[in-house]
């Protein structure tokens, strides 16, 4: 888009020369890391390798044991439960509120504030302030219950199958602020002309919303839908500061099974295996998101 | 960093500064106070406000609890004696192991830390999405993508290459070393920042500029750089909130003695010798947030308005 | 008083810190509160031979720790010293020879002759050298009572396993909760483990672990095994906490009748006072099989290039076997010593029980030393997910137990 000398000119090689310089940090890393580490990553996911990567290949026995082990499982249906609801409940909450804070509305910058403070804090905070809240001895159950509604139960940190949720709660605590934000900018970039047509046409406003405005906002709706998706293929200190996967193995994560088994169980063959397979979900992710932004248009 | 790390879209027109953006709220016109769209409006974001504050209530509240009233009352009712011992033992004189020094050491090491950090990814990065939004060559746009992909690589998977690049650069544990990864896995996020801020710049005045005979870091530093304030603060708080609360790069890639804040927190709410601290905890969760939040809190209104010109116009 | 304290080391030390003074980190995970206390000890002692303890405790269980400690190792820049458990966890760093061989120093001090039981030596060494140095030995084979506790049930403190099972409804009626175990994998894993010497005995526990035999896992024995944890499942509902010490809190403070545990829980019964026989009651292999693991602790030391440091490895090595270090670091870990030379006068009814059982050779090798870090982990794995599923059945739990030891190595 901004190469506004025609390329193929004699003297472009040289004129660009400072950019290609200027930019060698960032191939070295994009090279030398992202690429280089997958591609190593990939290659030794095939090995047996123990503590130390070793060449001994070992074929798919790896993927083989991976799938075959209950805790993978369970890592995967985690992230799917948490993925699709954390990816429903930021958009519409973080939508809702944007729509909220469009109202013209006073203290505009002090709700902004209280929704977007608890992205600086990190997932171990996020974590250990819920962990503490919903401690059933005593965080909410033991207020409510103590409030006179005595068989009250409220523990999902200690309860398997719900255990998810009590991650998905502090984690919509944590995110939601910054889809806020991201979605209030798109409205603001709504021209004021739709408003009017829409008004004095006579159509009411959540239908304008849904119909006019949401349709216009696609390119916000896309960017944060990647923001939250890669997120939540990354998840891992949230649940290691609130649960330590607990209780038993009910809130255990894939970026969590790697880790573990790459260094506590001290079988890297295996953690680059479960390694892999998120790299892939990386890439099912990306791709048709990448073809929708890079390939789909052109412009200059 | 983990969740900032898209904030993009691959195009951004050039009228991103234009249009309204802090021209203020549009929707419909207010109308009297207390109308029934009102109670709700407000009733609405009352409570949701409710939901974002509770933690941070609660964290201050317990924060300032002596532990029988923790044992005894409830977690949301204001403290029957205020008692800033919590905090003061979180700074000075919690204990991990044999070192009771609290997060006091943590905190000047997070600076060390932090502030080479902060200058090197953005600097590099700013640069890298000068050459791609300006001085494209052959290729660039396939490092860019294999970049985009980076963001999403969990860090965890990376950990051993990582290792293993320093072990061979020999800068394991060291302060150079940590400053590099840093800068590595910032980088995806910020150039696209960088790259789509400079792209949705008016193509004028680069085209003038070049007439001139300005070459690439004259025109850098002369006129972009001059024009990119917005965007540097955006990157500035992400950088700064990202590398102060990181955990796993700061534990594996230092030595006890340079441990940033957030691997001591991690310590001293995991040590627990006899029953948990909790108002301990919280004081020191508190303190080790403290840095962000008042970024937060200071620059929350630049923030808003850097996304909205450099990450969501398509 | 700290600057004072440093000056008071500084002048008697001043000789001997020109000529060999050197920082040594030690990174360990012995963070609780007895475990403090015993650290202190061992670093006054060796910041007595001139050199100095720099302190790397990772907060958090081995799980936490060992990760990190192993990155710096293989990343170069290794620590001085590190703790592991004695076992194979340290085994693939040795054999690449990013490990110090400590052959040098253990025949000098004639660590063959000193430390017992053998075996300890044993798992430190690879290919005949030996490379670390054990510290102390730990038994798993432990059930904490709280006396306390069966009072307000009402009921005589048990003296086995069977006993405790039984008074497991008191217990409940009381709103006590009978047995506290802890979130963490290992917890759940070691309980298990310490109810299979108990009820199958040696030889089916060697047969499992040393043996792999797959059969026997999948036999009427372990069936048996399987029948006592889904007991103490049961028993152990509501024990909300995570940490080991939380779990152990509550046998302290009588909010659970009892707790599996190794004998390290002994340092927190002594930091809160207790008394063993008066306030608590320990009973060694349950009550049921007096048979004591040796698990343990040990020190590793990585190959470092300045040979300032190496010497002062040495001197670390030498001071953690030496008789005074072991009589002092044990005392407040609870745990027992590695040589049998030595008195333990000071040593309470428990550590005495320990130490008899000790000297009467019933001793199993621990699971850490039979199996690798992997099948391990699998281990864990496993049980934590059987202690907080109570949908998952003995005889499913056993399938997949089988599975494991036939697959382990």
């Amino acid at each position: 888009m901004r190469s506004h000398v025609p390329a193929g000119r004699p003297s472009q090689l040289f004129r660009n020369l400072n950019s290609k310089i200027a930019s060698i940090p960032m191939i070295l890393i994009a090279v030398g890391v992202f690429l280089g580490g997958t591609i190593w990553t990939v290659l030794y996911s095939f090995t047996r390798s123990g503590l130390l990567p070793r060449l001994s290949f070992v074929g798919l026995d790896q993927y083989e044991r991976l799938w075959a082990a209950p805790r993978w499982i369970i890592s995967i249906q985690n992230l799917a439960i948490y993925g699709i609801l954390s990816l429903i409940f930021s958009l519409a909450i973080g939508f809702l509120l944007a729509a909220l804070m469009d109202q013209k509305i006073r203290f505009e910058n002090t709700f902004r504030t209280i929704f977007l403070y608890p992205f600086a804090l990190s997932f171990i905070v996020t974590g250990l302030v819920w962990q503490w809240i919903l401690n059933p001895e005593y965080g909410v159950q033991s207020v409510v219950r103590s409030l006179g509604w005595t068989t009250f139960e409220f523990d999902p940190l200690y309860n398997p199958e719900i255990v998810i949720y009590g991650v998905l709660i502090a984690g919509l605590w944590q995110g939601t602020g910054l889809v806020m934000c991201l979605m209030l900018a798109g409205l603001r970039g709504i021209d004021e002309d739709i408003w009017k047509a829409s008004r004095v046409d006579g159509i009411p406003m959540w239908r304008t919303y849904i119909f006019i405005v949401i349709p216009m906002m696609r390119p916000v709706f896309i960017t944060t839908l990647v923001i939250i998706a890669s997120g939540i293929v990354k998840v891992y200190d949230l649940v290691v500061a609130q649960t330590s996967g607990g209780p038993g193995i009910a809130s255990e994560v894939p970026a969590k099974y790697v880790y573990d088994y790459m260094f506590q169980a001290q079988n890297l063959g295996q953690g680059f295996a479960a390694s892999t397979m998120m790299l892939l979900t990386v890439a099912i992710i990306i791709i048709p998101w990448a073809y929708l932004e890079f390939g789909g248009r052109k412009r200059g | 960093m983990a969740n900032s790390s898209a904030l993009q879209s691959a195009t951004s027109g050039p009228d991103a500064l234009s249009g309204r953006l802090g021209s203020g709220p549009s929707g419909r016109k207010p109308r009297r106070m207390l109308s029934r769209r009102n109670i709700i409006l407000y009733g609405l974001l009352g409570l949701a406000a409710l939901y974002y504050l509770l933690p941070l209530y609660v964290m201050i509240v317990t924060s300032m609890k002596g532990m029988p009233e923790i044992r005894l009352g409830n977690i949301f009712s204001p403290p029957v004696e205020i008692t800033f011992e919590p905090w003061a033992k979180a700074w000075s004189s919690a204990c991990t192991g044999l070192n009771c020094d609290g997060l006091s050491r943590g905190f000047w090491n997070s600076v060390r830390i932090l502030v080479p950090s902060v200058a090197v990814s953005i600097a590099v990065a700013s640069v890298s999405g000068y050459a791609l939004a300006n001085w494209r060559f052959k290729g660039s746009n396939v490092f860019f993508s294999i970049l985009i992909v980076g963001a999403f690589i969990p860090y965890q998977v990376m950990i051993y290459p990582i290792v293993i690049l320093l072990r061979e650069l020999g800068i394991y544990g060291t302060l150079t070393g940590l400053v590099i990864v840093h800068t590595i896995f910032g980088m995806p996020i910020l150039t696209l920042l960088f790259r789509n801020y400079f792209t949705s710049l008016p193509e004028e005045l680069f085209k003038a500029a070049r007439i001139d005979g300005a070459g690439f870091w004259q025109i850098y530093f002369r006129i972009m750089l001059p024009m990119a304030l917005p965007i540097f603060v955006v990157a500035m708080i992400l950088q700064v909130t990202g590398i102060w609360n990181d955990f796993l790069f700061g534990v594996v890639f230092t030595r006890p003695d340079s441990y940033p804040m957030t691997v001591q927190l991690n310590n001293i709410v995991n040590s627990v010798q006899g029953v948990k601290e909790y108002n301990v905890n919280m004081a020191a969760t508190l303190l080790t947030g403290a840095v962000p939040l008042i970024v937060y809190f200071v620059s929350g209104r630049l923030f808003v308005r850097g996304i909205a010109a450099g990450a969501v116009k398509g | 008083m700290r600057a004072l304290r440093a000056i008071l080391v500084a002048s008697v030390m001043l000789p001997a810190v020109h000529a060999s003074a050197t920082d040594l980190e030690v990174t360990h995970w012995w963070t609780s509160g007895g475990e403090a206390a015993a650290v202190k000890e061992l670093a006054t002692a060796f910041d007595a031979t001139g050199n100095k303890w720099i302190d790397g405790a990772i907060a958090g269980s081995g799980g936490t720790a060992r990760p990190i400690m192993i990155s710096r190792i293989t990343g170069g820049d290794p620590m001085g010293a590190t703790q592991f458990n004695h076992g194979r966890q340290a085994e693939e760093l040795a054999k690449s020879g990013m490990m110090r061989d400590l052959t040098a120093v253990a025949e000098k001090e004639k660590w063959k002759d000193i430390i017992k039981p053998a075996s300890l030596l044993a798992s430190c060494t690879i290919d005949g050298k030996i490379y670390c140095a054990p510290v102390n030995i730990h038994s798993w084979q432990w059930l904490w009572l709280s006396n306390a506790a069966f009072k307000t049930a009402g009921v005589a403190v048990p003296k086995n396993w069977d006993e405790f099972v039984a008074a497991a409804p008191a217990l409940e009626k009381a709103g006590i909760i009978p047995l506290a175990i802890g979130g963490q994998p290992w917890q759940s894993t070691g309980a298990f483990n310490v109810l299979m010497i108990a009820i199958a005995g040696k030889p089916t526990f060697e047969k499992v672990f040393s043996d792999k035999d797959e059969k026997v896992a999948a036999g009427p024995e372990i069936a048996k095994v399987f029948k006592a944890a889904d007991d103490a499942r049961r028993m152990s509902k509501g024990s909300n906490v995570q940490d080991w010490n939380q779990a152990t809190n509550m046998v302290i403070t009588a909010k659970a009748g009892g707790q599996i545990m190794g004998d390290w829980a002994q340092g927190e019964f002594a930091l809160a006072k207790q008394k063993a026989g008066v306030d608590y009651t320990c009973l060694p292999g349950l009550g049921v099989n007096e048979v004591i693991s040796t698990d343990g602790d040990a020190f590793y030391f990585p190959v470092l290039k300045d040979a300032a440091k190496s010497k002062a490895q040495e001197a670390l090595a030498s001071t953690i076997v030496s008789p005074k270090v072991q009589v002092a670091f044990n005392l407040k870990k609870g745990s027992l010593p590695i040589r049998g030379d030595i008195d333990l006068a000071a040593a309470n009814d428990c550590m005495k029980k320990g130490l008899e059982i000790l000297a009467k050779g019933n001793v199993v090798r621990s699971v850490n030393q039979l199996v690798s870090a992997d099948t391990q982990k699998q281990l864990e794995d496993l049980f934590s997910e059987f202690f907080a599923k109570p949908s998952m059945t003995p005889v499913d739990a056993q399938k997949r137990f089988a599975a494991i030891i036939a697959s382990a190595d």
